[in-house]
């Protein structure tokens, strides 16, 4: 029996591929439109606030804080049961974008996480590319 | 006051009582059952119905329907936004029926959520779009945690407690209790210790996702409905008492942008709703506010104006929301929800059905002489991508 892993993305689905090819450089990738400067994400290939389709990738800071978040008590996942309890967050990146991401690195989850607390990107590998999770800074 | 169109009206409903079919039966059987008891509510019969509303769940698209159903319709809508289709099919219907392209709309649901063993909330991730789903998939987000976000940033936001919240659950199961159909349920799908509960009891439930404790949470059944919506002539020779659809509001809200997660799409779906019926939410008798867990309800009562945005806490406090406090405001749910009565996955049709029998006096936990309700659904994820219809209804 091989261990149970995290579901991973479809690395080569055609609007998030530049996403995740960003990872494999630890880099935190979003759109800009070029025309209206407005942020987008997920990832597209026309802009949402003007019928432009000039997206510029820009790399994220990786710093952000934790817009809010749960502590999952209860899974049926075969992966995520064996690490129960653990937070899912959204986290608002400093430069717009809000990702759905887990917060790592604490102690007890009960206490260690609130809303509004700043976090950072760390990588977990998986083969060249990676998953961006945050840890509190 | 504006002057109300009467363009159309719920004149036949069923629910299907049976929480677990035990594999023995598949949602295309629910519906179809559901179907022929609601036209018989109504005094109608299968060559009355020229439009077919239905959210093709499984991939039975509305050709199927209409064969299953042995029909001929002039209209067909198998919109799905989730579990407040139902709401968006009432609203598609009247306005068929008010255009004349329609006279007898027949809305369907059907699902076997429990046989299947859908683990509908601590799943996989429940629905999600596509490339989105391709960035979010990775965090291990279930259904429950994704409504528990935005419990967690209401009570970081506006001090709401657990304790508030739980006076939702409360007055659902306060209502159940006095529904044959949800008690049973409740012992079908066993339940422990099926009773009244208090505020205690929910705060001190196990925690499925923090802050959202398991009597915050709904059930998933089996089960399923019909509603038969007719125009004006139509109604009035049927069976039982018009209940009008006065007003509709449809609306999607998502994640772009950073949106606010303590609000939902019903604030744009309400207003749109009450103001086409004329009528204010401070009017509402009923309100039929999809629960699939305690912090839905709390943060539509806001959105469609029961109370200000962040109030909401404090205004549900003390059992206001229960049917046999008709002074202080709507009564909630008072079928037993889908907190404590039913929710194969889609609950908005159940919305409509005992909405319907408030108005028609038929409730097990009636609010005398009820006039107007409000049922409001809510589709897909309260904190990240949903939906949300606003049904405004009232009595003959
Ligand atoms: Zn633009």
């Amino acid at each position: 029996m091989t261990e149970p892993t995290r579901p991973l993305p479809n690395f080569e689905e055609s609007d998030t591929a530049p996403f995740w090819e960003g990872t494999m450089d630890r880099q935190l990738r979003f759109q800009r439109c070029n025309d209206c400067d407005t942020v987008i994400f997920h990832p597209r290939r026309h802009c949402v606030g003007c019928l432009g389709h000039d997206l510029i990738w820009h790399d994220a800071s990786g710093q952000g804080t934790v817009y809010s978040y749960s502590i999952v008590r209860q899974s049926y996942h075969p992966f995520f049961r064996q690490h129960l309890p653990y937070v899912v967050a959204w986290v608002d990146l400093d430069e717009g974008p809000r990702l759905l991401s887990n917060v790592v690195g604490i102690e007890d989850p009960s206490s260690d996480v609130h809303c509004g607390m700043a976090v950072r990107v760390e990588w977990e590998p998986h083969g060249d590319y990676a998953i961006p999770l945050f840890r509190p800074l | 006051m504006s002057v109300q169109q009467r363009d159309a009206a719920i004149v036949g409903i069923h629910e299907f009582p049976s929480r677990d079919v035990e594999g023995e039966l598949s949602p295309l059987h629910i519906k179809a059952q559901s179907a022929s008891k609601a036209l018989a509510d109504a005094g109608l019969t299968w060559s009355d119905v020229d439009g077919i509303y239905d959210a093709g769940e499984g991939g039975a698209s509305g050709l199927t329907i209409a064969e299953y159903f042995g029909l001929s319709p002039t209209v067909i809508d198998t919109t799905n936004v989730g579990g407040s289709s139902y709401q968006f099919h009432a609203a598609h219907a009247r306005r068929a029926i008010a255009a004349g392209k329609a006279r007898v709309a027949l809305l369907t649901y059907g699902s076997t959520a429990h046989s299947n063993v859908a683990r509908i909330g601590t799943g996989g991730r429940g629905m999600g779009g596509y490339p989105a789903d391709n960035l979010e998939s990775f965090a291990g987000l279930t259904l429950i945690a994704n409504y528990a976000m935005c419990a967690r940033r209401h009570m970081f936001e506006f001090g709401t407690t657990s304790e508030q919240l739980a006076e939702i659950s409360v007055a659902t199961r306060f209502h159940a209790m006095r529904n044959p159909d949800a008690v049973r349920a409740m012992e079908d799908l066993e339940f422990l210790d099926i009773r009244e509960t208090t505020v205690d009891d929910v705060v001190n439930s196990r925690m499925i996702a923090d802050p959202l404790h398991l009597l915050e949470c709904c059930m998933i059944s089996d089960g399923g409905g019909a509603v038969v919506i007719a125009a004006p002539d139509v109604a009035r020779d049927c069976r039982h008492k018009p209940v009008w659809i006065l007003g509709t509001g449809e609306a999607t809200k998502y994640p772009e942008g950073g949106a606010d997660i303590t609000s939902s799409a019903a604030v744009q779906s309400g207003p749109i709703g009450f103001g086409e019926a004329g009528v204010g939410p401070d009017e509402m008798d009923i309100a039929m506010i999809y629960d699939s867990f305690s912090i839905t309800v709390l943060t539509i009562l806001e959105d469609l104006g029961f109370c200000l945005k962040g109030e909401g806490g404090h205004w549900v406090e003390g059992g206001r929301l229960r049917f046999d406090q008709p002074s202080e405001g709507p009564a909630l749910n008072t079928d037993g929800g889908g907190l404590s009565s039913n929710h194969p996955g889609m609950r908005g049709i159940f919305l409509l059905i005992e909405a319907a029998r408030q108005l028609r006096g038929e409730s097990t936990a009636q609010v005398e002489g009820a006039k107007l309700a409000v049922a409001h659904g809510n589709g897909g994820m309260l904190g990240s991508r949903h939906s949300a219809g606003t049904v405004v209804l009232g009595g003959d």
